[in-house]
């Protein structure tokens, strides 16, 4: 079988080796591009980012890239956003004024909270290992990209902001900090957004990317 | 509770692994990223690099092993040793690092603290303290691997790199460093009454129930493990199977 192939979008910002490492061992041959034609004509695409939400559009907008995603999108090609790139999925975020995104997954981005549910403060960014729970209305992850996670194993997390879908059935996976339930996976149809860092999540966020590379999913 | 994190550390020379006494007589251990891999594999949850002898010299050969690390290890890793600059961070970062340690220059430059926070974000920038008892509860920052003083007092110098924007602190007993006689616990828990930001204890565990102490009494927020790997006195699960005994959380790791 020949190795499943992703495009990892690179519009300036953030640590892209990791993630290309982390599909590379996942089986994938990976192009790292911000070529528009690349990017349509592959199979799937990853968007990652660090850094600040308005930043990140803005890249993603001086390439003409938010175009070309929401076009990617729209084909109905496989794509999933990391940390900021899952932010930017969402219609706009609160983060230093408010600033439009993709508009891909109907929602906001919004502070995490700095008071825990019992009224403590807590800490800001949330940076570590978190549990991956279920959100309220959902029993499991069959058939979808966590479907080998089990509910409880830890990720790693690293962030300030997080996105609060509008339409509950697009949460698929959420942890809990001071209580406070994080949206941590997000997805609609053929557009994933992970919170968590799935290249650096050891086993566990590797099985997210063997699942996004499958020819079916 | 967060979780206290077990993190591997694993101090460089060159290509090589090495492991002291006291920051000294170090002593080659082997291929850092076979190591790496193999503590990956027990449920590590990060990697700590220290390049120790890096400020001595002026240079910094770290961006390699971390490449390297970078195929095959995939959680979060912490490069220190020979930062002098927002470049050289921004090189270890772009070879796979996740944050960045200072001591050295930061002591010379207290301002690299705030412009690699600036650039990166407190997250990314760890502060590198090794501290010498000098009397009963007061220790001195050292540098250069343990080697020159600096006359700072450590717990005025944490408070003074937090507020600089340091995100986290690495703290290293250089007394007990390679000793196994324990965790200075009056040392880590001096730091971490007076800080908000993370705490990762380094320096003395000997056995896996020294972690106990460390967190509890010493409040650490995470505990890095040497000698104690590295000679395959205990695995990585000894010391989780350790921790969840006394009730401290951790992540939840079953090894495939």
């Amino acid at each position: 079988m020949s190795r499943p192939e992703v495009t990892v979008i690179d519009y300036g910002v953030g640590n892209i080796l990791s993630v290309r490492r982390a599909l590379e061992h996942c089986g994938a041959t990976v192009t790292v591009t911000a070529d528009p034609d690349a990017i349509l004509s592959s199979p799937r695409v990853v968007l990652p980012g660090v850094g600040a939400f308005a930043d990140g559009m803005a890249g993603l907008c001086r390439l003409g890239l938010d175009a070309i995603l929401r076009e990617v999108a729209a084909r109905g090609t496989p794509l999933l956003g990391i940390c900021l790139g899952m932010q930017m999925l969402l219609d706009e975020s609160d983060e230093f004024g408010v600033t439009a995104g993709l508009g891909l997954i109907l929602g906001r981005v919004v502070p995490v909270p700095s008071t825990s549910v019992g009224g403590n403060p807590q800490k800001i960014p949330h940076i570590g290992w978190n549990a991956l729970v279920l959100p309220q209305e959902r029993e499991n992850w069959d058939g979808t990209l966590l479907q080998e996670i089990k509910p409880g194993e830890a990720v790693y997390f690293v962030h300030s902001f997080m996105a609060s879908p509008a339409d509950p059935r697009h949460r698929i996976a959420d942890c809990l900090y001071g209580g406070i339930r994080v949206s941590a996976f997000i997805g609609r149809d053929n557009v994933f957004g992970s919170q968590f860092h799935p290249e650096k999540s050891g086993e566990v966020g590797l099985s997210v990317l063997r699942r996004f590379l499958a020819p079916k999913f | 509770m967060r979780k206290t994190r077990l993190i591997a550390r694993l101090d460089i020379k060159g290509p090589n692994l090495i492991k002291g006494i006291r920051l000294e007589g170090l002593r080659v251990i082997g291929s850092p990223n076979e190591h790496a891999l193999r503590y990956y594999q027990q449920g590590a949850d990060e990697l700590v690099y220290m390049d120790c002898v890096a400020s001595l010299y002026g240079r910094n050969s770290l961006g390699d092993i971390v490449q390297g690390a970078a195929k095959d290890v995939f959680i979060p890793m912490t490069v220190g040793g020979g930062i002098r600059s927002v470049e050289d961070a921004t090189y270890l970062l772009r070879c796979g690092a996740d944050k960045v340690a200072v001591n050295t220059a930061a002591v010379a430059t207290p301002g690299l603290i705030t412009e690699i926070a600036r650039r990166f974000g407190s997250q990314c920038m760890v502060l590198s303290i090794d501290a010498k008892q000098i009397a009963t509860d007061r220790w001195e920052a050292y540098t250069d691997g343990g080697r020159e003083r600096t006359g700072l007092d450590v717990i005025d110098w944490v408070k003074q790199g937090v507020s600089l924007g340091a995100g986290e602190i690495l703290l290293t007993s250089v007394d007990r460093e390679g000793t196994r006689k324990g965790f200075d616990i009056s040392l880590i828990r001096a730091v971490t009454q007076e800080v908000a930001v993370p705490v990762i204890a380094s320096g003395g565990m000997g056995k896996p129930e020294d972690i106990v102490d460390a967190v509890l009494q010493g409040e650490a927020d995470a505990v890095a493990m040497a000698d104690i790997l590295h000679y395959g006195r205990a695995t990585v699960g000894d010391i989780r199977r350790a921790a969840q005994e006394a009730g401290i959380e951790v992540r939840n790791y079953e090894p495939a």
